[in-house]
């Protein structure tokens, strides 16, 4: 108990209340918290403001307003020829754009091509899509049937009275996508059997995956190339003959196995000891245990990482381009080499236009894989 | 239960192709014939190959006259020197551009990391709009863009550029002062070296005082003074021996200076821009894993703001930056082999492109050049993991 002779402080009179802060909300204290904080970021603000006024009018004008949409030839794009000032020629985009997307494609058979990209969307939207339903039939499709009627599209089958289209005709987008494609269906399967392998306690087994993945890991891509390019052909009877575009596919497909070798590690590593115990105990053989119980988590913990793969796999397919694959960037090359589009300004454009194509594409998976790893971490909260 | 005889479950027999070892070793078995045979294969028809294609094997051709230039060369070489030759300039090319181009990335990537963690929305907002454009689009393609989009904008020698100090820029690259070293230059730069010395080993004691006493000795002033101060002073006294080559602006070329080909240029502001944007987000990722109460910590024990940077961020940070910084050092190298594409002449570019086209022995030259590349990555994992070990919390 306590008398009052213990309490030595008893306030009797309360302080007069501070007047509340000018603004705790609304654009002007947007304003004072996130540009003009202190003297110096007000300054900084002021300057980059000045900055952008003096660049970005002149980035308007010379991608959008003064650039020259249509062309025929270079010289719609010379300022000294049309007599105003000229931006980007975006026409000689326009021009090329069949050739850009398709190559030197036969053009009465590009429907091929076009059901072709449409079939790899329907793909690629099964398995990455969440709301749509049956994953497993998915994978199938996408890893066993697709690439198969994938194949008789483009190549052509005579047994099945689609004629045939050589390689060679093969070009541009079309070349990208299909190393891409490939690169994913092979190095997928491939990458898993690898990251098993390294994690296997077979001697053997292990030892051999160590082997290949730090040995690709190791050397840069354009060595792969190169080896797949000059090497793969003394590698085989002289007889077979490897087509150039097939040759470039075992490369780029086996370099990225490897990466996805230690992708699809670092998920394994993630599943607790239990999941194998308690698999093994419910008397699961090896196989079972990792298709039933093992690789269904540990893939869906990967998926941003292989689909950071993916981006590092698209913008891998242009080296293809030193080894004279007509991909999407050597096409543009073919085009800026044409007497009629020579002239200085051109290259710029042509690079922009891919810069800008490629950023689409692995921008919107970079922003997919966050989204699922933001959607894995709220999974993970119990 | 099928425990009938009352054995124990190990005693259990088991057929032998049930038998977990039985059944390893024979996966393995056929595993290693599997390898075994594809390498034959590959070995069997190689040669077979060679000796159709009348393609010469082994290294003899190391001490064969090369007859090809190189556009850039760190060591003397010229066409009369021998294929070994080529392979050293070459390698010393892959090296500068990569050496070059991890110290730039390494300031622009910490620099742009922190910019995007900046209070300031537009500093921030700028800063991402880098990484994002950098990180999402092809290296190949940023080298184009900088070598044939905007340095092919170059004016003819004649109209060069210049900048302020003598510098130039043209299509035949950047050219800059050379500084030419007079005879005495040997006696500022001999105490420049002491100094610095000195100072390391000023700071030494400092923190020993600091660990005895609690209290450090300001010595910041005292080392600037000693390392700027004194051989500036012995510079003057000694008739400053330094003077600069300065590139003179011609009709069709500019002559003296210190020339970069606008190869090496283009290749060095290419891996720089694109790794750069990579290292920025490394830097983020590990300035956000130190959490806010470590800064708070560190306030209420009234460390400075520079303090609690230096003293507790950091080195918290550190740890998850070096490894990810160790790996895109190994990337960046890798990466430059791709001077291939815009004709900067490293080592894939002499050896692999040139050399292989001269001598046709494939299998000699890709080797080569991806043991080259596998020792570098061994090489500077090696020293990042030491420099790991040295960042990493130390547990009892």
């Amino acid at each position: 108990m306590t008398t009052s002779a213990e309490v030595h402080f008893v306030r009797t009179h309360f302080n007069e209340q501070s007047p509340p802060p000018m603004r705790t909300s609304g654009i002007v204290h947007w304003l004072q918290e996130n540009l003009f904080s202190s003297v110096l970021n007000s300054v900084v603000t002021l300057l980059i403001l000045f900055g952008l006024y003096k660049i970005v009018p002149g980035l308007v004008d010379t991608l959008i307003l003064n650039a020259v949409w249509v062309a025929n030839d270079s010289k719609a794009c010379v300022a000294d020829i049309v007599g105003h000032p000229v931006g980007v020629c975006w026409g000689f985009v326009a021009a090329h754009w069949d050739y850009f997307v398709f190559g030197q494609y036969p053009e009465t058979l590009r429907w091929r091509p076009e059901l072709f990209f449409a079939l790899e969307v329907i793909g690629l939207a099964w398995l990455l899509v969440q709301r749509i339903p049956r994953k497993d039939l998915g994978m199938i499709y996408f890893f066993i049937v697709f690439p198969i009627v994938g194949f008789c599209l483009l190549s052509g089958s005579e047994t099945l009275g689609i004629p045939t289209v050589q390689t060679h005709y093969w070009g541009g987008f079309l070349v990208s996508i299909v190393i891409g494609t490939v690169g994913i269906v092979v190095s997928v399967p491939l990458g898993i059997l690898l990251a098993l392998g390294r994690r296997s306690h077979m001697p053997v087994a292990r030892s051999s995956s160590v082997v290949m993945i730090e040995f690709i890991r190791g050397v840069p891509l354009i060595t792969v190339l190169f080896m797949a390019n000059v090497m793969f052909p003394l590698f085989v009877p002289e007889g077979w003959r490897p087509d150039s575009l097939l040759r470039v596919l075992v490369g780029v497909a086996l370099f990225f196995s490897a990466y996805m070798a230690e992708t699809v590690r670092g998920g394994l590593q993630a599943i607790p000891r239990g999941q194998y115990e308690a698999a093994q105990a419910l008397g699961l053989g090896y196989w079972q245990m990792m298709i039933k119980i093992i690789l269904p988590q540990a893939l869906k913990i990967v998926i941003p990482g292989i689909v950071n793969n993916f981006i590092g796999l698209l913008k891998d397919t242009t080296l293809v381009a030193i080894v004279n694959i007509f991909d999407f960037l050597k096409v543009i090359e073919a085009s800026l080499n044409d007497p009629v589009w020579r002239t200085s300004g051109m290259p710029f454009a042509g690079y922009l236009f891919a810069a800008i194509v490629y950023f689409i594409l692995c921008y919107g998976m970079a922003r997919y894989s966050m989204s699922v790893e933001r959607r894995l971490a709220t999974d993970n909260r119990h | 239960m099928s425990v009938v005889n009352g054995g124990r479950p190990s005693e259990a027999k088991v057929v032998f192709y049930n038998d977990p070892r039985i059944r390893s070793l024979f996966f393995q078995l056929v595993l290693l014939a599997l390898i075994v045979a594809l390498f034959w294969f590959a070995y069997d028809n190689t040669v077979a190959n060679l000796k159709k294609r009348n393609i010469a094997q082994g290294f003899g051709f190391w001490n064969v006259e090369a007859g090809f230039d190189i556009s850039q060369t760190l060591i003397s070489y010229s066409a009369a020197s021998s294929y070994g030759r080529a392979f050293w300039v070459g390698l010393l090319n892959t090296l500068l551009v990569s050496g070059v181009s991890i110290v730039l990335a390494t300031i622009l990537g910490v620099l742009i990391g922190i910019l995007r963690l900046s209070k300031n929305w537009l500093i921030a907002n700028l800063a991402t709009v880098y990484v994002e454009i950098f990180r999402n689009v092809p290296l190949l393609l940023i080298l184009y863009f900088w070598y044939r989009g905007v340095l092919g904008l170059l004016p003819e020698p004649r109209n060069s550029i210049i900048f302020p100090g003598h510098i130039l820029l043209n299509t035949r690259g950047l050219l800059t002062p050379r500084p030419v070293l007079g005879d005495d230059f040997i006696y500022p730069f001999i105490a420049f070296v002491v100094l610095v010395l000195g100072s390391i080993g000023l700071a030494w004691w400092a923190g020993r005082v600091q660990e005895r006493t609690g209290i450090r000795p300001k010595t910041g002033w005292l080392s600037f003074g000693l390392i700027v101060i004194v051989p500036s002073l012995i510079f003057i006294v000694m008739g400053a021996p330094l003077s600069f080559d300065i590139p003179v602006q011609g009709r069709f070329n500019a002559s003296g200076g210190m020339s970069l080909a606008p190869e090496f240029v283009s290749m060095v502001i290419g891996l720089t821009t694109y790794t750069a944007a990579f290292i920025a987000e490394n830097v983020r990722a590990g300035i956000l894993a130190v959490s806010k109460g470590q800064t708070e910590a560190s306030q209420s024990l009234g460390l400075s703001h520079a303090q609690t940077i230096r003293l507790v961020i950091m080195p918290q940070a550190l740890r998850v930056i070096v490894p990810l910084l160790n790996s895109e050092y190994l990337s960046l190298t890798k990466n430059s082999s791709l001077g291939v594409s815009i004709g900067y002449p490293d080592l894939v570019s002499v050896f692999t492109g040139t050399v292989l086209n001269q001598t046709g022995q494939a299998v000699e030259m890709v080797s080569v050049t991806m043991l080259v590349y596998l020792t570098l990555s061994l090489l500077t994992s090696a020293f990042m993991n030491w420099f790991n070990r040295r960042v990493a919390l130390v547990e009892r």
